[in-house]
């Protein structure tokens, strides 16, 4: 046996690994199943896909945190040189079989159940009837667009992006479909009606985030980005950027007023009346 | 191989100071000089991290060196982009690889020295500059740059216009990585060359340490993945410089200037940078999983469990990250198919990890484990590696990712992952490791304070950042004044801000018993932790070309521990079978 150093076999070290250990645990347990900082109610019928989908994979990750770091405590107590000599073994060829399948299957059937939900917001087009909204992200505010009564959207001419002038996303003056375009700070949607939001970018990649919508997506220059959705819930959501822009990021804000049908319809013809005059 | 290997190089020392020290062509000094970069890097970095902490849990606190005492926006931005750059390049790719690697992995392979010693010292001393051009750019007009160490086009292709910094200052953002992108392409062509051609007789590749395997697959990624990042970067230096439009489309208008640019893709920065950054970041933890099996085999006393299958996992890794960059990209606006597949992939990508997991779980069971203070950072990684790993499986998942997506749940996710796992590992390998480099022993009671502190602490910092994400707390954000759901986290801020300056406190046990010890630590063994790699088979101070002339044989693989019929419960590498004592 070889001399032993002088930290060997106490066992205060194993203890406090084992203190600190199930405190990890059980706080994070706690805390996701208290949920004290948490998700906000889903308002789409995606979001509930997807918080399904969250639960499913806390429950997995969470039953193999548990057991990896619990297995790392024990081991590391039992183990501890109390002057056994330790087992010789290169490995195990079954376990490693047995636990290299078990990991991939359950990884990669976490992927596949996801994929549903993933489809749900990008693989399909808009629904018959989708309302249009134009999101326009610019350095640091938003802009949105709806196509007005002739349902048609107006020509945009970058040169013409002039916000003091009260054109700040260009619309091209003679184009008769720009001229009952609504332009607004804040986005107002009907309740229960599917909507295509078509998202761009002036300047810099910016990012349209609603948590409630469960949605998030990149506005790139360059590119117009659709999402579909329809919403369930009435109710006022904040709208925040997600993607570094610049100084003003952080106050790159807006309101999402989620309105039933008739509350919309009154906003779309105040909108157009403005528009007229 | 050996042979012709001791008459290529000169067996002493050169004389003169400069020659010596400054410009060495001997790995053991790059190697060193590598790890004090780290050092001064990581020590800004964290100092950064302490302001930024400090401006978020208290807004209104004067911070010394900021205009009037307040942190700005852009002043914030400009901290949270120094901060990242310097940890993941001058720290995370540099100190693991280039720092121990340097040092060790001749000695640990039987080699003189490294293939290309003049390229080595070459390297290092543009990594050198790299850094210099980099902090530099915090003193130029407009200061340093906003876009974050992922430095997205546009916002880094158009130049001031688009905010503060986005001059000059990200300039010399972009051409300090480019001049570390040079360098590091010319180590993994030496790490690479001095693994394949220069291990001594009888070390095969299934006889090579773990840490060996763990810089080998590193050089072979950043072979690959180096060269990716150094054309992006020229490109988007040609974007600011040269009226290209690689990354900038046309209709441009940037704080109502209309620019000329035409025909340029801003996903194609990101499709770029990704295809090295995800590389990358197997880059920063490769090395240390290599050591932490080393090290964890030591003071278990036991061999690594699974040897060949860590091999083969790191091996996958290494393949792997090629194939899953897109999963930085999901709602970039890249195809959502692509999507999909990157998702596949990326949890495919969990599984040798996971494997390496079991692999480790299975090299402490049944052990005889020494609570030494690598060995504690040996630990503490597993199970660092463990959360930061499992929260990946929510990320990899584009349906989760819609909301996580750039919210501080990340920023735990690959501070976890990345930052304190690879750290644990550095960690480790200067516990372990420093006997063998300064002759002295680290004050092991320190030590353990320094483990202890450090590894509550870092939970208490990055575990609170998963909910914070569940809250849905956009990443990068200067303030959280203007939302509103963003009020009730405050509490959480202080937490993590107290959490954080507690641990970087602890730091300083480190860094004390770090330099104390290479004057005033007790003399060292030249084995004292009795392991079994070549490395504890030199003397200390190691010779200028290792092994004194006489260059070792290897009989058997690495991690002969506790072997059956063996009287010692560890043999050397390099001890003749017939002088194997019996029990």
């Amino acid at each position: 046996m070889g001399s032993r150093k002088s930290c060997a076999g106490s066992a205060a070290p194993a203890v406090l690994m084992a203190i600190v250990i199930l405190l990890l645990v059980g706080s994070t347990l706690y805390f996701h199943i208290a949920k004290t900082w948490w998700f906000p109610p889903a308002i789409t019928p995606v979001g509930h896909q997807i918080d399904q989908q969250f639960f499913v994979t806390f429950i997995v990750t969470g039953i193999v945190f548990v057991l990896a770091q619990l297995a790392l405590a024990w081991m590391v107590f039992k183990y501890r040189d109390h002057g056994q000599k330790a087992r010789f073994v290169r490995g195990n060829h079954m376990l490693e079989v047995i636990w290299t399948t078990a990991t991939l299957v359950i990884f990669v059937g976490l992927g596949v159940m996801a994929a549903h939900a993933w489809g749900e917001v990008h693989f399909g087009g808009p629904a018959p009837g989708a309302l249009q909204v134009e999101v326009t992200g610019v350095q640091f505010v938003w802009n949105f667009r709806y196509p007005g009564p002739d349902g048609k959207f107006g020509r945009i001419i970058p040169k013409d992006i002039d916000a003091s002038t009260g054109n700040p996303l260009g619309l091209d003056p003679n184009d008769p479909a720009s001229k009952d375009d609504i332009v607004s700070g804040d986005l107002y949607l009907p309740v229960n009606r599917p909507i295509e939001l078509m998202l761009r970018s002036q300047d810099v990649i910016h990012s349209f985030f609603v948590r409630e919508l469960r949605i998030k997506q990149d506005t790139v220059p360059g590119l117009v980005i659709p999402v579909h959705f329809s919403v369930t819930k009435i109710g006022d959501y904040e709208i925040t950027c997600n993607q570094l822009c610049g100084l003003g990021h952080y106050h790159m804000h807006a309101m999402l007023h989620v309105l039933s049908d008739a509350d919309f319809q009154q906003w779309e013809q105040k909108q157009e009346a403005q528009n007229a005059q | 191989m050996s042979s012709h290997a001791s008459a290529v190089h000169h067996s002493e020392a050169p004389k003169g100071w400069l020659r010596h020290y400054i410009f060495s062509l001997d790995h053991k000094i790059i190697g060193t000089q590598y790890i004090l970069l780290g050092l001064s890097a990581v020590t800004i970095g964290v100092i950064l991290s302490v302001i930024m902490r400090i401006h978020l849990a208290w807004p209104s606190v004067h911070i010394w060196g900021f205009a009037n005492g307040v942190v700005s926006p852009e002043d914030y931005l400009r901290v949270i982009t120094m901060h990242g750059t310097l940890m993941v390049f001058f720290v995370l790719t540099t100190v693991p690889q280039s720092g121990f690697g340097n040092y060790f992995l001749p000695i640990q392979i039987g080699a003189p020295d490294m293939a290309f010693p003049t390229l080595n010292m070459l390297s290092f001393w543009i990594t050198f500059v790299a850094m210099i051009v980099l902090v530099s750019s915090a003193f130029v007009p407009g200061g340093s740059a906003i876009s974050g160490w992922t430095s997205y086009a546009p916002l880094s292709a158009v130049g001031v216009i688009a905010g503060p910094g986005q001059g000059l200052g990200q300039t010399l953002w972009i051409v300090s990585i480019a001049l570390f992108c040079g360098a590091s392409l010319m180590s993994a062509i030496n790490f690479l060359g001095t693994t394949i051609d220069l291990r001594t007789t009888g070390l095969s590749l299934m006889r090579m340490p773990l840490t060996v395997w763990g810089w080998f697959i590193t050089a072979s990624l950043a072979l690959l993945a180096f060269g990716v990042l150094l054309a992006a970067c020229i490109l988007l230096l040609l974007d600011r410089l040269a009226m290209t439009s690689f990354f900038i489309p046309s209709g441009e208008m940037v704080s109502g200037v209309l620019l000329n640019h035409a025909g340029g893709s801003p996903l194609l920065w990101q499709h770029l940078f990704w295809f090295f950054g995800h590389p990358e970041v197997y880059i920063a933890i490769l090395p240390g999983m290599g050591i932490i099996s080393h090290v964890l085999s030591t003071f278990s006393r036991k061999p690594v469990f699974g040897y060949r299958a860590m091999v083969y996992s790191l091996s996958a890794i290494g393949f792997l990250s090629f194939m899953v960059w897109g999963h930085h990209m999901f709602i970039s606006g890249m195809s959502p198919y692509s999507g999909l597949a990157f998702s596949i992939l990326t949890l495919v990508i969990g599984v040798p990890s996971a494997i390496k997991t079991f692999n480790w779980l299975g090299t402490l069971w049944g052990a005889r484990i020494q609570f030494t203070a690598a060995m504690l950072f040996a630990i503490g990684f597993v199970s660092v590696f463990v959360t930061g790993g499992l929260s990946g499986i929510f990320l990899a998942q584009p349906a989760l990712d819609l909301y996580l997506h750039d919210t501080y749940y990340v920023i735990g996710h690959f501070h976890l992952i990345m930052g304190v796992a690879a750290i644990f590992a550095m960690f480790a390998a200067t516990y372990y490791w420093f006997p063998k480099m300064f002759g002295r022993m680290m004050n092991e009671t320190l030590g353990k304070i320094h483990f202890w502190m450090t590894f509550v602490g870092v939970y208490c910092i990055f575990m609170p950042m998963h909910y914070l994400g569940y809250a849905g707390d956009p990443r990068r954000y200067a303030s959280i004044e203007s939302v509103h759901y963003l009020f009730a986290l405050q509490p959480v801020y202080k937490f993590i801000s107290i959490a954080a300056f507690i641990t970087a406190t602890a730091q300083l046990f480190f860094y004390f018993n770090f330099f104390w010890s290479i004057k005033h630590g007790k003399p060292a063994e030249a084995n004292p932790w009795r392991a079994t790699t070549l490395e504890w088979s030199v003397p200390t101070p190691v010779p200028h070309d290792n092994f004194a002339g006489h260059y070792p044989t290897v009989y058997r693989g690495p991690y002969e521990y506790s072997v059956p019929g063996a009287a010692d419960d560890f043999i050397p590498q390099d001890l003749a079978p017939e002088r194997v004592a019996k029990a």
